[in-house]
């Protein structure tokens, strides 16, 4: 089997992809990959010029996304993928800008970062992998490691409560919320779909299997295993109470679209502001074209 | 008679199975054979039953596998009823 096989039509999705870089480093069963053709999928599906589309991304396994896409996209220093986000949204306001990065990476190093921007309401897109462990370095305890799982700096199982994400982001102000897991792609090219054409802060949060470090400490089989765990316990409950989300180990998981609301984003309130203040003096700078 | 069909590529697959699991038809199957890395790598046990609607291209995460319809076919089916198979994957997706 190990003759390349003469493909007649191209894949799609490489198109989006730097395929000098592939194959990727993702372990076998880890659905980062799945994500990214969900992801790939929207862009095909809604139409998106890429070249008026930035992906941000932070450190991390997630982090590695923005190495393998074929956009404009940028490796930033851990935990600050929101600010440089940010300040690529407000240099150049035509730019949609995705900041692909983990739960660790958004919630962890950057948690400060990311409820501010919620909370100012920056127009960005964020995509938060979540595998609930810091899985590049080792398999820590991170904010989003849910009760009685082993991992490397609990082995006798965590006891501290952790972070709900869609409630936590929703309470922070974002306009848009929703989760999903690595199994439902289709429902996660949509949900993309539906980011880009709002504007604001939007939070999708798609949990991702770990086979290599958290599963295999806690005897939760290889990713497929998960796959098919999502499957079973995944109830779609659309507009459902973010308080009433939180994740346990192996109770049921809540997805579907949480918050699909209308605030003023930090742009426009900085513009009205400056204008209210200054009148005729105010000059508007003209947004940096990228040709 | 297949509606579509499914590239492989080989080398680029980690033998995770997705495509094998989620195949709403059951195309797939995982092969004795190994390739370079020493995966067993997914073929077509049934390809007659692909409908070619690239669910597992969507779930491969080494973008290894893709199906597409097939172009000869796609006039034939345009105007022929939805099948059922079709009907089902519509309502999975939703």
């Amino acid at each position: 089997m190990s003759e390349l096989t003469e493909l007649t039509v191209q894949n799609p999705v490489e198109e989006f992809l730097r395929m000098d870089r592939i194959p990727h480093i993702w372990c076998p069963g880890c659905g980062i990959g799945t994500s990214v053709n969900s992801f790939a999928h929207a862009l095909i599906d809604a139409k998106i010029d890429t070249r008026n589309v930035a992906i941000v991304s932070g450190i991390g396994c997630t982090g590695r996304v923005a190495g393998y896409v074929k956009q404009d996209s940028f490796h930033t220093t851990h935990g600050r993928a929101i600010p440089f986000a940010t300040g690529l949204k407000l240099a150049n306001p035509k730019l949609n800008v995705v900041v692909y990065s983990g739960d660790g990476d958004l919630f962890a190093i950057g948690g400060n970062h990311l409820i501010h921007a919620a909370r100012r309401n920056v127009d960005l897109k964020v995509i938060c992998i979540n595998n609930l462990i810091y899985a590049m370095t080792g398999g820590q305890t991170g904010p989003t490691t849910p009760n009685d799982v082993i991992t490397s700096t609990n082995p006798y199982g965590t006891f501290d409560a952790s972070f709900n994400l869609p409630y936590l982001v929703e309470a922070a102000g974002a306009v848009y919320v929703a989760r999903w897991t690595a199994f439902h792609v289709r429902q996660l090219a949509r949900s993309i779909q539906e980011m880009f054409a709002k504007k604001g802060f939007s939070f999708i949060e798609v949990l991702s299997p770990c086979p290599t470090l958290y599963q295999r400490r806690n005897k939760m089989g290889d990713g497929l295993d998960t796959m098919k765990f999502y499957k079973e316990v995944s109830k779609i409950r659309n507009g459902a109470a973010t308080k009433d989300v939180a994740l346990t180990k192996s109770g049921e998981i809540t997805v579907g679209k949480f918050v699909d609301r209308e605030r003023s984003d930090y742009r426009d309130l900085l513009h009205d502001r400056l204008l209210d203040s200054l009148g005729d003096d105010y000059v508007e700078t003209e947004a940096c074209t990228c040709q | 008679m297949a509606k579509g069909s499914v590239q492989i590529v080989a080398e680029r697959c980690k033998a995770c199975g997705f495509c094998v699991e989620f195949c709403p038809t059951h195309v797939l199957a995982l092969s004795s054979a190994f390739n370079a890395k020493g995966y067993h790598t997914p073929y077509m046990v049934h390809p007659d039953k692909c409908s070619g609607c690239d669910l597992c291209g969507m779930y491969c995460p080494d973008f290894a596998i893709f199906g597409h319809k097939d172009a000869a076919k796609e006039t034939v089916a345009a105007a022929a009823p939805v099948s059922a198979v079709e009907a089902k994957e519509e309502q999975d997706a939703r």
